[in-house]
């Protein structure tokens, strides 16, 4: 049915796809249909089997499965289970899958009975802690973001493909804002978690003044000791400095070591 | 040299003859925390953007020559065969009006690597060629250092060099083209109270540098000082975030990615503008990290700029412009950890 492709000679298959979205705003596949220009060489690039927000057919053959979103629910964890068992590649797509995003700020409540009971009232609801998708299966790999960037994805899915290495960048989002020319936003006297966070969103939010919420995690190696200094350094409250660091829930387990 | 005089006000003469050309200036671009002025390098659209009064940019030129990301080539890919077009990414002319003496020796310091005769960047070259540059004379900020480095004043490198007497500009002239467009503008030969002014001028310019870097025996110091405890303490403050060499008018070590498009029928080679500090900067085939930790990787900073490259062209790969200092937010700055080297102390 489709054409046969070649790259550089070599045959290149057409990967049969999915999407699957476990608790989550659904805005990362969104974010996938949302650049035009290149979303019909996008489509073609793979062959999607499963895609509940754009089709109505539905394949339990695939190879690569895309999943966003947390786990919240016990029939979720069956459903990843599922998922891991049918894809040869699992990638967790977005900050709720690779972190629990920003669903996973109710982890921070001792009591979830009483979080369950003060958002949902009576209404039975069944809800638990919420977990990244590596607390239940292995992942392939990441991509980062709230929300996921088209062109990163867009590379992404091409060396995917290609079979080439998928590589992030190592470094903090600052590389990519002064490589961009902008002023630093701690010179403006707003806080920032760009020094920290993990680059290859090309500083989307520092690029229009806004200050870094850090939904890409921990770059490797990042110094969160010394951003407490600089948070210091430029009087931002330590409280602002944390509402920043759980907002996404990538770096949890980085925090630790902090002192509040 | 050849030295006029222009009356301030054909200042925007000047402005006006070399505008057909892309020109890129000194602009005001935000105010910081002390509602200050930011500057930075742009293209100007009209004379009132233009503020030769600038104290320093937060960012120098560089990025019009090695831009952070430039594609090197583009290829077609047809059924086992390929086609490679090159592009130097230079259409026009460009005239840099307003260049203090620092960034214009950062571009006489990159033209030594990049412009050499073993391995010469035409991607670089092509642009510097094709430069039209205006320097002036600056007023020293307190962590410029530019002195201790050799870089305050410039002999080369510019096509003409501006210093504001205060009712007309002094002008050293160093290229036919500065010498023709000056012709369009009321130039005089400077008198001699013109003379005494001018070296008044830089008397009281002298005077103001305050910030000062003891760069003598520097290369045998840092031979001596490699396992000093220092390197571990500025390490440990350094993020890992590359903001120095983003900022450096001098730094230009990048790597080369390969991108193939979504069709799969067209991809291009791009190099990125790179820093010695970013963790995966010394990462080989194979994942070995020659550098793995940040003060092995903040050493080697310096020792770059301040032994190798010394050694190597007899002259530091810094400026002294002090930027990079002032964009770090952990506060490391080039007279501070060359100091504490000398006196094994760090400031805290």
């Amino acid at each position: 049915m489709q054409k046969i492709r070649t790259y550089l000679g070599i045959e290149i298959k057409y990967p049969k796809t999915a999407f699957f979205e476990l608790s989550s705003c659904e805005g990362c596949q969104l974010q996938i249909l949302n650049k035009e220009a290149t979303l019909l060489n996008f489509l073609d690039l793979v062959e999607i089997v499963n895609f509940r927000e754009v089709m109505s057919n539905r394949s339990n053959d695939y190879e690569i499965a895309f999943v966003e979103g947390s786990v919240t629910r016990a029939d979720e964890v069956t459903q990843l289970l599922e998922i891991r068992q049918q894809a040869k590649t699992l990638v967790a797509l977005g900050s709720c899958a690779c972190f629990g995003g920003v669903n996973q700020l109710k982890n921070r409540f001792q009591n979830l009975e009483w979080v369950k009971k003060e958002v949902y009232g009576n209404h039975p609801i069944e809800t638990q802690e919420v977990r990244p998708l590596s607390d239940f299966v292995t992942v392939d790999f990441s991509i980062y973001g709230c929300p996921v960037k088209k062109e990163e994805v867009e590379e992404i899915v091409t060396n995917l493909v290609l079979g080439k290495s998928i590589e992030h960048p190592r470094y903090p989002v600052c590389m990519e804002c002064t490589a961009n020319g902008n002023i630093c936003l701690f010179n403006l006297g707003e806080p920032c978690l760009g020094p920290v966070t993990r680059a290859g969103c090309d500083a989307w939010c520092p690029n229009n003044r806004m200050g870094c919420w850090g939904c890409r995690g921990p770059a490797d190696d990042a110094n969160l000791r010394q951003l407490q200094k600089i948070m210091d350094d430029h009087n931002i409250p330590r409280q602002a400095m944390f509402d920043r660091l759980e907002c996404f829930g990538g770096f949890t387990s980085a925090m630790k070591e902090m002192d509040r | 040299m050849l030295f006029k005089v222009f009356p301030e006000n054909a200042l925007e003469i000047l402005y006006d003859v070399l505008a057909p050309y892309p020109l890129v200036g000194p602009q005001a671009k935000g105010k910081d925390r002390e509602d200050k002025d930011i500057f930075v390098f742009d293209y100007i659209n009209s004379f009132a953007e233009l503020r030769l009064d600038f104290p320093t940019t937060i960012h120098s030129v560089k990025k019009f020559l090695l831009p952070s990301r430039e594609n090197l080539c583009t290829f077609n890919l047809f059924d086992g065969d390929w086609e490679k077009y090159v592009d130097f990414n230079i259409y026009k002319p460009h005239v840099f009006f307003g260049l203090h003496p620092c960034d214009i020796n950062a571009l006489n310091k990159l033209d030594k690597v990049l412009t050499g005769p073993v391995y010469p960047d035409p991607f670089y070259s092509s642009k510097r060629k094709n430069m039209f540059i205006i320097g002036v004379n600056c007023n020293p900020q307190s962590w410029c250092f530019c002195k201790s480095m050799g870089a305050d004043t410039v002999y080369s490198g510019f096509d003409m060099f501006l210093t504001d007497l205060g009712d007309k500009y002094f002008v050293e002239i160093l290229s036919a083209t500065a010498y023709d467009i000056l012709t369009q503008l009321p130039i005089a030969d400077p008198s001699e109270a013109d003379h005494r002014r001018f070296i008044e001028l830089m008397d009281e310019r002298n005077r103001n540098f305050v910030c000062q870097v003891d760069s003598s025996d520097l290369t045998k110091i840092l031979d001596l000082e490699f396992q000093s405890p220092v390197w571990q303490e500025w390490g440990d403050r350094c993020m890992s975030c590359g903001s120095c060499a983003s900022v450096c008018p001098t730094c230009y070590c990048y790597g080369v990615k390969e991108y193939v498009d979504l069709d799969l029928t067209t991809a291009t080679k791009q190099r990125q503008l790179y820093s010695c500090n970013l963790i995966d900067f010394a990462m080989v085939a194979g994942g070995h990290n020659f550098r793995p930790d940040s003060p092995s990787r903040l050493k080697y900073r310096y020792y770059h700029k301040h032994r190798g490259f010394q050694e190597a062209y007899e002259e530091a790969l810094c400026v002294g412009c002090g930027r990079c200092g002032q964009a770090c937010l952990a506060d490391i700055t080039v007279p501070d950890v060359i100091d504490s080297v000398r006196r094994q102390k760090v400031p805290k």
